[in-house]
Parts: C-alpha cells; sequence; structure tokens
C-alpha cells in the first residue's frame, strides 16, 4: 500500500514539495560521471605520462574529446554541487552559515567550470598555436 | 525511567560498523574529489593560456602538496566511482540483502584499492613529477 496521493505521484514531489528534483539530477549526472570518467581516465592515459602540452592541445582539438571535456567540467560542477549541498545541509545546524555555505560553494564551482571551459575553447579555437 | 520509550537519534545509538563507515568514505571521497575539479580546471585553463602557463601549471601540480592530494583524488575517484555504483543499484531496488550489500561492499573498498594502484601505474603517476 502506498501512502502517497495519486496527484503526489503525478507531480513527484513529497512533503518537501522539492527533494525529488535534486534527487533525481543527483543520479542522473552520477550515471553520465560513470561515462565522462571512464573517458577522462582514459584520456590521461593516452596522453602518456607528464602530459605534454603538444598532446593535451592534440587531444582538445578533437570536436569529441572537446566536447566531452566541456560536458564533465559542467556535470561534475553540477554533481559536486549538488552532493555538497546535502553535505552542508546535514552538518551545518546555523541557518546562516549554511545558506552561505551552499551559495558560496555553487559560486565557485559555476565560475570554476567557466573558466575551465573557456580554456577548452581556446584550445578549440586556436588562439595560440 | 523519566522518557523510557523515546527514540533516539540514529548516529546516537548505531554502533560503529562497515554500511556508516562507507557511507562516510562516499561522502569524504565526495568532498575531496569536489576540491580535485579545481585542480583539473587550473589544468585546463592553463593549457587553454599557452605552452608557458601550462608549463608553471604542470610545476605547480607536480609539487608534492599537489600530488598528494591527487593520489587521494585518484582513490576518491576509483571508491566513489564504485560505490556510487553500488548506490545506483539500490536506487533501483537491488542489493539491499544484508550479505549482498555486504558483498558489494567489500567489493567496492577491495577494489577502489586494486583500481587505484593499477591506475596509478597506467597514468604512470600523471603528472611530471616522477614519472
Amino acid at each position: 500500500m502506498s501512502l502517497r496521493s495519486p496527484l503526489g505521484r503525478v507531480l513527484g514531489l513529497g512533503s518537501a514539495k522539492g527533494g525529488s528534483g535534486h534527487w533525481y539530477s543527483q543520479r542522473v549526472t552520477a550515471v553520465a560521471l560513470v561515462i565522462l570518467g571512464a573517458w577522462f581516465i582514459a584520456s590521461l592515459a593516452l596522453l602518456g605520462p607528464g602530459a605534454p602540452y603538444a598532446a593535451v592541445v592534440d587531444w582538445l582539438r578533437s570536436p569529441f574529446s572537446a566536447v566531452m571535456a566541456l560536458l564533465l567540467l559542467a556535470v561534475s560542477a553540477y554533481h559536486a554541487l549538488l552532493g555538497l549541498q546535502v553535505v552542508f545541509e546535514d552538518y551545518i545546524s546555523d541557518k546562516g552559515t549554511r545558506v552561505v555555505a551552499i551559495v558560496g560553494v555553487k559560486f565557485a564551482l559555476v565560475v570554476a567550470a567557466l573558466m575551465g571551459g573557456l580554456g577548452v575553447l581556446r584550445i578549440v579555437f586556436g588562439a595560440q598555436a | 525511567m523519566a522518557q523510557p520509550e523515546r527514540p533516539l537519534s540514529p548516529f546516537m545509538h548505531y554502533r560503529w560498523q562497515y554500511t556508516n563507515t562507507l557511507s562516510i568514505l562516499h561522502r569524504v571521497t565526495g568532498i575531496l574529489l569536489s576540491v580535485c575539479f579545481f585542480v583539473l580546471v587550473y589544468w585546463l585553463a592553463a593549457a587553454g593560456a599557452g605552452p608557458a602557463r601550462y608549463a608553471a601549471a604542470l610545476a605547480t601540480i607536480g609539487s608534492p602538496f599537489v600530488q598528494l592530494l591527487l593520489i587521494g583524488g585518484l582513490f576518491s575517484f576509483c571508491y566513489h566511482l564504485l560505490n556510487g555504483i553500488r548506490h545506483l543499484f539500490w536506487d533501483a531496488g537491488y542489493g539491499f540483502e544484508l550479505p549482498v550489500a555486504r558483498k558489494t561492499g567489500w567489493a567496492a573498498a577491495i577494489g577502489a584499492v586494486v583500481l587505484t594502484v593499477v591506475l596509478w601505474f597506467v597514468l604512470g603517476f600523471w603528472p611530471g613529477g616522477a614519472a
């Protein structure tokens, strides 16, 4: 027997109204990161020890690698953001500190992801040869 | 016997065991991976800024402190990946039986150590530094 109302099932919302979206996004990004993570480790192995500059440029010049690298940045930033939010919610009891920590980490991750993405795009569009 | 039947918060009476160890390890490795994310960004941004900046970044990444962080990051990647797959199976409703959960838990922990060592050699250990 389910204690959920039919309307609740359709909306996919629990009593907290918005938790299922967070939970679901965490899982979808997790599945994506299994693929992206495996790709990234394989790429590092192919770059060879020390990851020489020429090899990195060659690697990111390929459209597939560039798209995967951008996805890795975006998806891992989002996954980290969702996970760290839960950690902060669980362990920081003071509301002000908690909100500042969550928002601060969100800002930092978004800025970092964009900076990494810019680095990839600069190689793709060959700002320096 | 003032309040004999009041339920306690789980953390106040759970004994320490493999389940909560693995659970906390998942969080710790997740936090470590979040830190390593910034190293990834630094590396990619430096590559985009040209050979000189890239060489400087490799020197920084090759420093003992960052190398230590990356070794922790490599283990975190392996453990978080394997235990994360375990979590995804739970979310789909499989693997809750105690003997199964115990086996997959050990598999994630031991598998992560083995995978870390293997990748360490395969990556040789990236970047710069020793290899």
